[in-house]
This record gives C-alpha cells, structure tokens and sequence, in this order.
C-alpha cells in the first residue's frame, strides 16, 4: 500500500466522520460547517488523483456551496427538527441499507480496478481514439475540454440544461410568496 | 445585511474582488489550454459577486448586478451556447467544430471550444449569483423593489 493510498483511505474515513456529524447533528449551521469539509476532502482527493479540473470546481463550488447555505441557515431557522423514534421504521431501513450494502460490493467486484487509468491508450473502445487524435483533431490541449465540448458535446448540453432548469425553477418556488403577497396587497389596495 | 459587514471587510473586498474575477475570466479563457473550463470559472466569477453582496450589502451589489440583470446574463449565456452549438450546422451538423483549430497550446486554437467556455462561463456565473440573491435577499412576504 502507498502513500497515496494511505492518504486517500486518511481522507476518506474523515469525510465518512464528517458525514455523520452532518446528519446527525442538532444545530443546522455545524452541519453546513461539516458538509464544507466534506466536500475540501473530496476536492483533496480529486487533487491526489491527477483530476485537477475536477479539483478546481469541486473547491469554488464547494465555497459557494456553504456560503449559501450559511448565509439561508443564519437569515432563516429551521425549527421543524425532530426526532423519530420508530423501531419498526429504523429497522427497515437499516434493512434496505444492507441489502443495498451486499448488491453494490457485488455490483464493484465487476469495476475497472482502482488506481489504473481508464483511458489507457490501449483500452478498448473510444478512450483510445479520444487521446491519439485529441490534439490533432481538436486543437485543444487540455483533453478535458476536448472530450466536454467536442467530442461528448451533448453530454455537455445536456448537464448545462439541467443547470438552467435547476436555477429557473428557484426562481420560480422563491418568488411565488412575493408574487401572491404583491396580489393580496393590492386587492388590500382596492378594497 | 443593508449597510454591510465593517470596515475592514469591505477594504479587503474592494482589493480582492478584481483579483478574483480577473482569475475568473482567465480559468474562463484557458479552459482549453490548462485545466479550468466554463463551470469552473462561471463559479469563481459568482464567488468574487457573493464576495461582494456580504461585504457590502444589498443595495451597493444590485446597482452592480441586479436581478433581471443576473437573469439576462443566464438566459444570454445558454442562448449563446445552443447557438454555437447550431452554428455548427454550417459545417454540416449540431455541434461540429467549424473554426480553425489554430496551432494547439495557444489561446487562439480548439475552433469554436473558447467561445462555448464563455458561454457556459456567464450561464454558470450568472446562475449562482442569481440563486444566491434568491436565497438570501428574497424575504418571505416581502417582495423585491419592482415597479412594475
């Protein structure tokens, strides 16, 4: 075992601990704290595994992220908290969680080995045509952008869509209360 | 949250801001030479305006960017990349790289790759700002300063 992985597992048992904390903990705001560290061990991950475009967003992101959530959590507070406790609930659940536990350990003896490229140049498949004529057919030097914007164009297209849909639909839900306010006042206007 | 943070916070942000949407445009423009792209430097130039908004408050950040504006630049953003994307057509299909492909490692190569970055750039940037000014300056039961 290498350093590398020495430090992946480090950070992974750090991210699973601060996931924990997250969910289960009373206050909302030390749970929007731990989800920011969550999300900079995953940036640091991606950072150990040679994906620094990945590493880039995940960080600017993340800082958004829980720059947001603190700036909701301070202006609003969430007193709906509660705690359940159903047996019968929690131990189906606990149940499903097995389950699914044994079908994807199953399910990851079929991956790609851990550690080794998947876009080998002699892989099967389009990974090899992406890096023998990436340069030369697209002209871009980061393959990155070459397999996002050319190559894989519409995958792109399609993740911009749901971006567009996803900050029009907040939009919508966030200013309904305004609108329907703006009507009630001025039907209080007329009256 | 109206009149801003204190003294030293906005001195620092009226320094920094620049800074960070100069590295924005810059992740922005070379996403095609080193890693970077749209989305990354889309939510760096939404960070550097967030910045902004908690240092210096609402009413100074809306006369920057306000609302509609946010939302102008969004719909402009993802206009622009299907348009692009449909340029293509002059090439013989949606999506085709028309453009030159220049001399690779330069700023100017990769077609029409540049342009589809800033377009994603303003859509991502534009977007978050705006969830963010929907998040946290919209009030429950009050709406925004609108005439109309």
């Amino acid at each position: 075992m290498g350093m590398v992985m020495l430090l992946l597992l480090a950070l992974l048992a750090f991210m699973i601990i601060g996931s924990l904390i997250a969910a289960e903990s009373e206050d909302l705001l030390s749970a929007v704290v731990c989800v920011g560290a969550v999300g900079s061990g995953l940036a640091i991950i991606d950072l150990l595994l040679g994906a620094p475009d990945l590493a880039i967003t995940q960080v600017v992101v993340e800082v958004l992220c829980v720059a947001i959530l603190i700036r909701v959590v301070l202006t609003r507070r969430d007193e709906t908290h509660e705690t359940h406790k159903d047996t019968f609930a929690i131990a189906t659940v606990l149940l499903v969680l097995g389950v699914l536990l044994v079908l994807g350990g199953w399910a990851m003896t079929t991956l790609h080995p851990f550690g080794q490229p998947l876009l080998a140049s002699d892989a099967p498949g389009v990974a090899a045509q992406y890096l023998a004529g990436g340069v030369a057919e697209v002209g871009a030097v980061n393959y990155v952008m070459s397999v996002l914007l050319d190559y894989r164009a519409y995958d792109t297209l399609g993740e911009a869509t749901v971006i567009f849909v996803s900050v029009i639909g907040s939009y919508a839900i966030l200013r309904r209360t305004g609108r329907s306010h703006r009507a009630a006042r001025s039907q209080e206007g007329e009256s | 949250m109206n009149s801003g943070m204190s003294l030293i916070v906005k001195t620092v942000t009226r320094l920094v801001a620049g800074f960070i949407t100069l590295f924005g445009i810059y992740i922005v423009l070379y996403g095609h030479v080193s890693p970077g792209g749209g989305f990354a430097g889309g939510a760096i130039l939404a960070a550097g305006l967030i910045l902004v908004l908690l240092a210096f408050g609402r009413e100074a950040t809306l006369r920057m960017m306000s609302h509609d504006g946010a939302l102008a630049w969004d719909c402009g953003g993802a206009l622009a990349f299907v348009l692009i994307a449909a340029l293509g057509y002059l090439a013989g299909g949606f999506f085709v790289n028309f453009l030159s492909h220049g001399e690779p490692g330069q700023l100017n190569s990769a077609g029409m790759i540049p342009l589809l970055n800033a377009a994603i750039g303003a859509k991502v940037g534009a977007g978050l700002f705006g969830v963010f000014l929907a998040l946290a300056v919209f009030r429950p039961g009050r709406h925004r300063e609108d005439p109309s």
